[in-house]
């Protein structure tokens, strides 16, 4: 019996590296650390009512970003381990197996885990507040979509120490993803935790999609809406076409390593290379969602501090309308190499760059919005200004990599991994920031710290060029993408050193960040405002942090930046608007639904990847009567009675009003 | 009672006993029609592929009308405009794949 339990231990727990042991010793620590706290300050109770039910947009916004946080964390600490690796030739760090899992699981993890959570928190913070409404569209489905994600996010970071992880890159081309060459679980965590995170992405497309189409405050036209709300359109727009796409794909590879299907294998008639082609169908409008929402970020704080009305609104919304359409048009520039033809090729090159040119017409806009603007630079406008030239650099090399015969050359060379990090740090990831930086003191109240979120800045900006200028020379100088190591002979050494050199300031400019948020949460300065940046959008006219139900009486909007208006029209000496009567307010309830049901897919997945159909059955099931469950619950709303507003509203808005 | 929370209540005229029961006839009928095609073995090869996308896409169409109320709804017809955009890019894929595909029947 014993010795049963022994060799199921040692096949089902990954054993044998001291770095994994380390951290299995790091997760049992923390998780023991939290349940003690949690216990001993009493707080389970609280932590059930106020987040792990909670429906309020704002909350679930909040829960999206501490996880992309803790997911940058483990994602940055896998690049730190493959750049110490390639810092000299010949080292021995990390063994080839575990190289490729560690590259595998960043990719993942950065993309699906942090990128996304990250750009689904900002839209949940801010696009309800934008737009002058008290919730999203669908709040159960909103709580819910968080939920799966996270369901799926832990299933793929449990690959780690259980079973072992996924190595065929972060979109797991077969053969080599098959059952054939893969016969472990590390393939199924992979599927699992990316389909169970993928149905929640696409119902907050869904979600933000009606949102901004059917609660927009009275009077906002479309064309009155803030930028913001405009690029969540526009990026839930190619979530809810391409999503599908990933989903479909990933179940067919699911068929083939579990059922014995051939869509994707090289014997009974199937073809490995319709799988990347179809995996890119849904990968290529993947890297415009994510870019997208920075756009918008940037083009609200680029008006903000330059105190300027964005310059050419109405291009700036066909420009990424006409992004989002065209993203599904280019996708075969991934596989050049594949030998689809000379017709084939031309066409898509074409296609590509003419991506280039609404993009183009964005830069200009923001140029011109700051041109003889007032402009200051705290820290949001900071990242603005880094952006530019960085995303700039990084379109360009995109365009040299869309000329199909220069990227029989370039492709899967060092060349790329230098243009798609330029364009994910220097457009997602900066935009990200700006707009965390840019709408944190309307989440918590206080502004965070100026002076170490320079240094944040300048570390990630520094660290940035040192570490990515380098590879594309390194491209050209013939290193292949996802090499373990190299020899001495190559005449690589150098700038591999200088570019570990860049990976390591980047990961200071993280602790510089996670410092400055501590620093400023205990020399809490609050603002009193509720408009610390002097906004132009409807966000700033409410107290920070917002109440449950944002708007105590629903804005009328008149303008396409509002709420700036509405402060020129105060200074000219209007009077502000007579107080509109307070009525009732209908919110949505909490409930416990969402994470159980997340729970169930949880076991789900977990059963499916180690077929054992005991675990994975009763999971459908609980998934089937959580859904029944909630089709039967008619008591899913409530109405804050005026007494309590008026309450609430005088206790926020102190003696100013 | 003007705040409502979700925006789905705003029309509420969603069909008829009658309409359902057409639709639900519909879409058995368009179910029953394969199953026997392939149980039986009436038809084989193309002309059973062929029965078969047929009713499916017929089926999409019963669906969309007599379950989704696509024809009521008022304007700005946006499930209208989603459902034309979804199959222009259902078309790229289709036409797409085969078009990049033709050239690589490695497999083959
Ligand atoms: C002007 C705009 C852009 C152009 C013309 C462009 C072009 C290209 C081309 C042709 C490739 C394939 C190269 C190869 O595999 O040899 C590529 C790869 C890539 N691009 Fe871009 N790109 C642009 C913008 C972006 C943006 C905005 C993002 C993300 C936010 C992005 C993310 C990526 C990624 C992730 C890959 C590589 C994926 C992989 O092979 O694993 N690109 N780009
Ligand atoms: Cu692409």
């Amino acid at each position: 019996m014993w010795e049963r339990v022994k060799t199921f231990a040692s096949e089902f727990f990954v054993t044998g590296d001291p770095l994994i042991y380390g951290a299995d010793v790091s997760i049992v620590i923390t998780i023991l650390g939290i349940v003690i706290g949690l216990t001993y300050f009493n707080k389970w109770g609280w932590l059930w009512r106020e987040w792990l039910t909670t429906v309020d947009h704002k909350k679930i916004g909040i829960m999206y970003i501490l996880a992309a946080f803790i997911m940058l964390f483990r994602g940055g600490v896998d690049a730190l381990l493959m750049r110490a690796q390639l810092a000299a030739p010949e080292m021995n760090l990390l063994p080839p197996d575990h190289y490729n899992q560690i590259f595998t699981t960043h990719g993942v993890i950065m993309i699906l885990f942090m990128a996304m959570p990250f750009m689904f928190g900002l839209f949940n913070v801010m696009v309800p507040l934008q737009i002058g409404a008290r919730d999203v569209a669908y709040p159960f489905l909103n709580a819910l979509s968080f939920w799966l994600f996270f369901s799926g996010a832990m299933l793929f970071n449990l690959s780690f120490v259980i079973g072992g992880s996924p190595d065929a890159g972060w979109l797991a081309y077969p053969p080599y993803s098959g059952i054939m060459h893969n016969p472990g679980v590390g393939q199924d965590f992979y599927i699992w935790g990316i389909q169970i995170s993928g149905i929640g992405s696409l119902m907050t497309g869904i979600n933000f999609i009606v949102t901004i189409l059917k609660m927009r405050a009275p009077g906002m036209k479309l064309m009155k809406m803030p930028m913001f709300p405009w690029s969540v359109l526009s990026s839930c727009i190619a979530i809810i076409f391409s999503f599908p796409i990933l989903t479909a794909t990933l179940a067919l590879l699911f068929l083939d390593r579990y059922a014995g299907a051939h869509f994707f294998t090289l014997d009974g008639g199937g073809n490995p290379m319709m799988y990347i082609n179809l995996i890119w169908m849904w990968g290529h409008p993947e890297v415009y969602i994510i870019v997208l929402p920075a756009f918008g970020i940037f083009s609200e704080i680029v008006s903000t501090f330059a105190k300027k009305k964005l310059f050419g609104y109405k291009s700036m919304v066909y420009a990424m309308m006409i992004i989002s359409i065209l993203s599904f048009l280019v996708w075969a520039h991934h596989f050049f190499t594949m030998g689809s033809g000379a017709d084939v090729n031309a066409f898509f090159a074409l296609t590509t760059m003419l991506i280039a040119i609404p993009t183009g017409v964005k830069v200009f806009n923001w140029l011109f919005t700051m041109f003889r603007g007032k402009i200051t630079f705290e820290t949001p406008m900071l990242w603005t200004m880094g952006f530019i030239p960085c995303f700039i650099v990084g379109g360009l090399t995109g365009v040299l990599l869309s000329v199909a015969p220069a990227d029989f050359q370039f492709h899967n060379s060092y060349f790329l991994v230098a243009h798609f990090h330029q364009v994910i740090i220097g457009g997602v990831v900066f935009g990200y920031f700006a707009g965390l930086y840019y709408w944190w003191p309307k989440l918590f109240g206080f502004k965070l710290n100026e002076r170490i979120g320079k240094w944040a800045f300048w570390f990630w900006n520094i660290g940035f060029y040192l570490c990515f200028m380098p590879q594309y020379a390194l491209g050209l100088m013939g290193m292949t993408r996802r090499v373990v190591t190299y020899g001495w002979d190559k005449g690589w050494w150098e700038m591999n050193l200088v570019s570990t050199i860049g990976a390591g300031l980047m990961g200071i400019a993280f602790l510089f960040q996670v410092w400055q948020i501590v620093y400023s949460v205990k020399h809490l300065r609050k603002d009193e405002t509720g408009d610390p940046w002097n906004g132009r959008t409807l966000e700033w006219s409410i107290p920070s942090p917002a109440p449950v139900y944002n708007f105590a009486t629903l804005p009328h909007v008149t303008s396409q930046d509002e709420w700036w208006e509405e402060k020129q029209r105060r200074l000219q000496g209007h009077p502000a608007p007579a107080p509109v009567k307070i009525e009732p307010i209908h919110m949505p309830k909490n409930s416990g639904i969402p994470i159980v049901m997340s729970m169930f897919w949880f076991f789900t997945g977990f059963g499916f990847i180690f077929d054992w159909l005991w675990l994975a059955i009763p999971g459908l099931v609980g998934v089937a009567a959580c859904m029944l469950v909630h089709s039967f619950n008619y008591d899913t709303d409530y109405y804050i009675p005026v007494e309590e507003i008026k309450r609430t509203e005088s206790a926020i808005r102190g003696v100013t009003s | 009672m003007q705040h409502d929370m979700s925006p789905s209540h705003a029309d509420k005229n969603h069909g008829s006993l009658k309409s359902y029961t057409i639709g639900f006839v519909f879409s058995i009928l368009l179910t029953i029609i394969p199953i026997t095609v392939v149980m039986s073995g009436w038809l084989a090869g193309k002309a059973s592929a062929i029965i078969l996308m047929v009713t499916a896409v017929l089926q999409l169409v019963v669906q969309l009308i007599f379950f989704m109320h696509l024809r009521e709804e008022k304007k700005p017809r946006y499930n209208l405009l989603t459902l034309i955009l979804g199959l222009i890019i259902l078309l790229v894929i289709v036409i797409g794949s085969m078009w990049i595909m033709m050239y690589n029947m490695v497999a083959l």
